[in-house]
Order: C-alpha cells, then structure tokens, then sequence
C-alpha cells in the first residue's frame, strides 16, 4: 500500500512539475521578472507627481540557470507532495467503496485546484515579488484552515449524503465569512494590469498543472495496483 | 469449532490489512506534509531564495 501511494505519487509528481515549470516559464515567470523591476524600483509606475504610467516588457528569460533549475526541482517536490495527498484520497475513497479511474482522478485535480490555489486566491490572490501583505503567520493560518475547510467542504459534497453536501457548502463559505488578514493601507508599487495578469496567469497554470495531476495519479494508482 | 477458527483467522487478517493500510496512509500524509513545509513554508532564507519563483508562481504565503 505504502509502496503504491509512494510510487504513483513520485511519478505523477515529477512529471507534472516539470509541466508545471514549463508553463510557468512560458506564463508566469516573466510576469513575475517584469514585477522585480518595479520591487526594486528599477521601473516606477507610480510616479511622486501623480502620474501613473510606465513601459511594458519583461526583462530576458533564462539568464539565471541556477534559479530555473530550482524552480523545477521545487516544482517537483512540490506536486509529488500534493499527489501523496490525492493518493490518500483514492485510497480512503476506495475503502469506503468508491471506484478510482483516470476519469474521476482528473476531476479530483480539479478540486483540489479550488481547494488549494482557487479558494485561498479570493482572500489572498497570488502576490508580485514586492507585494507587501498583513503578517505572514496570520495569513498562513487563513490559507491552511481555507484548504481545509474547501477540502472537506468538496469531500463532503461529493461523497455526503444531501445534507451532509449543504454542511461542505457551508463549510466552503466560513473562510470567506471569516475574512482573510488584510492590511488597512495599500502599498502595491506595480502596475495594477501587471499585479492582476499575475494573478489570473499564476491561476490558470495552476488550474492545468492539478488536472493533469489528478489524471496522472489516478491512472498510475490504479495501473499499480492491478500490477 | 474449525470453521470459527477460520473466521477468526480471516477476521485478524481482515484487520490486520486495514491497519497496515492506516499506518501506509498516515505514514504518506506525514512525508507529504514534510514535503510541502520545506518546499512551500519554510521560513529560513536559504530556502526561501531557490524556491522563490514557484513560490510565487503557487501562491504560498511564504513572506
């Protein structure tokens, strides 16, 4: 069992981080290089008269390989660590009596994507380098108990009788209810289109890169198991 | 009497299985919970520094 969870859960792991760091290459990173001009003031948007323009453009890819590499690497172990979680769901779902297939497992991607980038996103959207926010710890308390709580909220709603589903719905609200820590004063540097592309951008790689997880974990949780 | 012997046998085995199922899941939910802290969450710069862009790129609230 160990076994199975390990190797389903390294293999699809790896195989979408290195997706995932392509398309954050392609979409992402120079979103997130054009935001470090404005970070450490080499471009200004924000001018001391009131104006508010400044040019477009990111500046070169791929001059750093060292820090490429580790976004790959981390990639990785960041994804490997995610489907070690799917795989304990597939497990636990098919000892109360439900079937796997690479179907079901890319909608489990799907919602694990809400659970964890889609629904801590609309309290704390994916930040610029340079974005300054309300106290780290608070926010990583809102962020852990928001995916927990969707997590559970979603598991219920798929797998709960009806009224147990209205509680997951619920349950999916309280964070937002709650409110994530927010700062009383703005302090963005970066121009406002720049900080929202990186938002959506950082979304949708996510979006695509939990799918193919989901798909990729459940087809080889299964292909292990009937081995 | 053989027959319960039996049951019994086959009930121990039963639950031996699913504990041995239990200890594999809490002993992957612990990996992929060590996983995710170093790579998302911790604080020590070092780490932050190379992990920095797909930090970003994932949203953590890692500062």
């Amino acid at each position: 069992m160990f076994k199975n969870l390990l190797t389903s859960a390294v293999f699809a792991g790896v195989a979408v981080g290195v997706i995932a760091a392509v398309l954050q290459f392609w979409l992402v990173t120079p979103l997130l290089l054009e935001g470090e001009l404005y970070e450490s003031g080499a471009r200004v948007h924000f001018a001391v008269d009131g104006s508010t323009q400044s040019d477009a453009g990111h500046p070169a890819l791929f001059t750093d390989p060292m820090r490429d590499l580790m976004t790959i690497g981390f990639n990785m172990v960041t994804f490997t660590a995610f489907a070690l979680f799917l795989a304990i769901g597939f497990a636990l779902t098919e000892r109360g009596g439900h079937e796997v297939t690479a179907r079901k497992g890319l909608i489990w991607g799907i919602a694990a994507f809400i659970a964890v980038q889609l629904a801590p996103a609309m309290g704390l959207p994916p930040e610029l380098p340079g974005t300054v926010a309300a106290d780290v710890e608070l926010r990583q308390i809102w962020w852990i108990c928001t995916v927990l709580a969707t997590a559970v909220g979603l598991g219920l709603i798929a797998f709960g009788p009806t009224l147990a589903g209205i509680g997951g719905a619920a349950l999916i609200a309280l964070p937002h209810i709650v409110g994530a820590p927010h700062l009383d004063t703005y302090f963005g540097v970066a121009a406002p289109e720049l900080s929202a592309h990186f938002a959506t951008a950082s979304l949708g790689t996510s979006a695509v890169a939990w799918a193919l997880l989901g798909l990729f974990t459940a087809t080889l949780w299964v292909k292990f198991k009937d081995a | 009497m053989n027959n319960e012997v039996k049951a019994a046998t086959l009930n121990a085995t039963t639950i031996q299985t699913a504990d041995m199922s239990l200890v594999s899941i809490l002993g992957a939910a612990a990996l992929g919970l060590a996983l995710l802290f170093a790579a998302g969450f911790a604080q020590a710069s070092v780490m932050h520094d190379t992990a920095h862009d797909q930090r970003h790129a994932m949203a953590f609230p890692c500062h």
